[in-house]
């Protein structure tokens, strides 16, 4: 069963970094790890030396699902001609405030 | 044969400041260049551990010896950030590891200098790391995005770097004679590797190819070695140390520093091999690299265990 | 013995575990199996170091005479030094040094915690501020211990031996004299006995999780309270101390 691992470094963790209590995860870098608890640990050695975060995440590498380039011009050029999400693109009368 | 259409694009993404991501398409050069000067360049933060690492023990005071040790930790850190950045180009870490101990990679010259004094730890960095800072300042705006990323996370880490080093070698400066002897004996050691650091002139340097064109590197070799000399030489002035070059005088009409001929044959030596440590440092790592094979496999095993408990369960 | 005498001890005996504990670890440095475990092996090196300079340094303000954490660090010999004969065992091996960690940080981390309760406010608020980095070189070398135990058939053998060959420097760890007796009067000092239990609670656990075997108390070594070290201080602090004595007159 366990026999055969070849030496390596262990797999390639992403870590996320919230730098205070209310704010998103950040992506502070990568780093390699053998299994959670390491990843976890690694993390906290390698990103939070000074006084970086208040919670990490990590994940693995290949947990991680990314659109690709050839995805681009499909995915984000169609919200291009749609303006009318933005507030800006509302005409407001004069004088109205708080709106 | 790569598409030209490609190519094109690539080229005018790169003249548009828009960064490079890893799955975006590039060049096998760009690749390949990248490949080698990331590793490169993370295999000198890891061997450069080593000839700061031989005066941990000795630090002549707690303060001194917790600075030193932090900032070696942050070469480290900075070696693991690059290794992070070469593997999004599709080599992994064990790979440009090998390559390093197959002598396939190299690291820079200067660590295969040794550190003979207490004020070498000044002299490294004061001048090493404030070279390599001009440099790494200079590669923020690198075309790479992951190389780019590591880079201003490095640059924001290494400024209290250099502080220590002028710090202890200032201090030195003004101590006992003993110890003034010691600061301009480690000046006179690591100014010409130091400037040399920056690589042949532009006129000889064989791996710049396309380098500029595609924004790899943003500054010369000659640009960046000027740039580090004209901000040094006020600095051993104040603290009352003489830089060992006979040649080195303002130059108004240019408004930089002339300086001396460097000793490019001693240079070419240096990475070919023949420096005073470079058996001992990458020994080193291989021993060390080695010593850890049976607890990288410890914790494999473990984990491989641990996902087959959860299996069956 | 007055009480200010045996605080000054107290705490260089603290200070000294740490600051020789910290020395050992920086020689991780450029040495570990990882990059990721080289940063977090002298992450802990800096933690002890920082312990040792507190430590140190409120025994020189104890004192009263002026002396700096650099005067004890720098300028006392071999029979001086009161740290732990385990804090001085050399590295060896990957698994000798968790080894060694592991046993040392489950006594730091019971005993930061009872000197939290410390009557002397100042113990106490830096008990405070060392055990929670003490929880954390539990929590490392305590992994580690599982990972080791738990994982090939060699790394089983070679931390099974590690924790046997230093079980014996454990029993000095808990010795106590009339310093302890007179701090613990004052409620100041926390009493090893009790810390004792509540080790061997923390090593079983741990040991039993890592299918390693808890060796069996045989002769224990002892002599951190007569300042009687092995050989292997007096190299460590020859090298520790070397420019500070070979430069008598120059500061750093």
């Amino acid at each position: 069963m366990s026999k055969n691992i070849k030496d390596n470094q262990g797999d390639v963790w992403e870590v996320f970094v919230q730098s205070k209590p209310g704010l998103p995860h950040k992506h502070a870098g990568s780093l390699h790890a053998t299994d959670k608890e390491m990843a976890l640990q690694n993390a906290r050695d390698l990103y939070t030396r000074r006084n970086e975060g208040t919670c990490i995440w990590v994940v693995p590498l290949n947990a991680i699902t990314s659109s690709m380039p050839e995805d681009s011009e499909s995915f984000f050029d169609p919200s291009d001609d749609k303006a009318y999400r933005h507030p800006t693109h509302y005409i407001m009368p004069e004088g109205a405030k708080h709106i | 044969m790569e598409d030209a259409k490609k190519l094109e694009e690539f080229q005018a993404k790169i003249d548009a400041e828009i960064k490079i991501e890893p799955k975006d398409w590039m060049p096998e050069d760009y690749r390949k260049h990248l490949q080698r000067q990331i590793s490169q360049h993370a295999h000198s933060e890891v061997i450069g551990m080593q000839p700061e690492g031989n005066w941990i023990s000795r630090a002549p005071s707690l303060r001194a010896k917790v600075v030193l040790l932090a900032k070696i930790q942050d070469e480290a850190g900075h070696g693991q950030y690059l290794y992070s950045a070469a593997e999004t180009l599709g080599k992994s870490r064990d790979e440009y590891i090998e390559e390093l101990q197959s002598e396939k990679a190299k690291y820079s010259s200067i660590f295969n200098y040794p550190t003979l004094t207490w004020a070498d730890m000044g002299a490294v960095g004061w001048l090493v790391d404030g070279a390599a800072i001009v440099n790494q300042v200079s590669l923020q705006r690198t075309s790479y995005g992951p190389y780019a990323r590591a880079m201003v996370r490095i640059c924001k880490e290494e400024s209290f770097h250099q502080r220590q080093g002028y710090e202890i070698i200032a201090h030195m400066a003004q101590g006992t004679p003993e110890q003034k002897a010691m600061a301009q004996d480690a000046l006179n050691r690591f100014w010409w590797p130091s400037i040399m650091m920056f690589g042949p002139h532009d006129s000889d340097s064989p791996n710049t190819g396309n380098a500029t064109l595609w924004k790899i590197k943003r500054e010369t070799n000659d640009e960046l070695r000027q740039k580090f000399i004209d901000k040094t030489v006020g600095q051993a002035e104040i603290i009352g140390l003489t830089i060992p070059d006979p040649d080195l005088k303002w130059n108004e009409a240019r408004g930089h520093y002339d300086f001396g001929k460097m000793d490019w044959d001693e240079f070419w030596n240096v990475v070919k091999g023949n420096g005073p440590c470079n058996k001992q440092r990458l020994e080193h790592h291989k021993k060390a690299h080695k010593e850890g094979k049976w607890v990288r496999e410890a914790a494999l095993t473990y984990a491989q265990k641990q996902k087959e408990k959860q299996m069956v369960a | 013995m007055t009480q200010q005498d045996a605080l000054i001890n107290y705490c260089l005996r603290l200070g000294d575990t740490s600051l020789i504990l910290g020395q050992r670890m920086a020689e991780w440095t450029s040495n570990g199996p990882t990059l990721e475990e080289d940063i977090a092996l002298t992450n802990i090196s800096l933690d002890l170091f920082g312990q040792a300079r507190t430590f140190l340094t409120y025994a020189g303000e104890v004192e009263g005479k002026g002396r700096t954490e650099d005067d004890f660090a720098y300028h006392r010999n071999e029979r001086e030094f009161y740290n732990t004969l385990l804090s001085e065992r050399p590295n060896g091996h990957f698994g000798d040094t968790i080894a060694r960690n592991f046993l040392h940080a489950a006594f730091l981390y019971h005993l930061y915690s009872a000197l939290t309760k410390s009557k002397d406010d100042k113990i106490a608020a830096l008990a405070s501020k060392s055990l929670k980095e003490v929880t954390y070189h539990l929590r490392h070398s305590s992994e580690w211990i599982v990972r080791l135990g738990d994982g090939t058939v060699e790394s089983h053998q070679k931390i099974q031996d590690s924790i046997n060959d230093l079980w014996m420097f454990t029993g000095d760890l808990f010795v106590m004299n009339e310093v302890d007796e007179l701090l613990i009067k004052e409620g100041i000092a926390a009493n090893l006995n009790e810390i004792k239990k509540l080790w061997d609670n923390t090593v079983n656990e741990v040991l039993q999780r890592a299918t390693l075997k808890r060796p069996i108390d045989g002769f224990m070594q002892k002599g951190r309270l007569e300042g009687r070290h092995a050989e292997c201080l007096g190299h460590l602090l020859a090298e520790m101390q070397f420019l500070p004595r070979a430069y008598p007159d120059a500061t750093w």
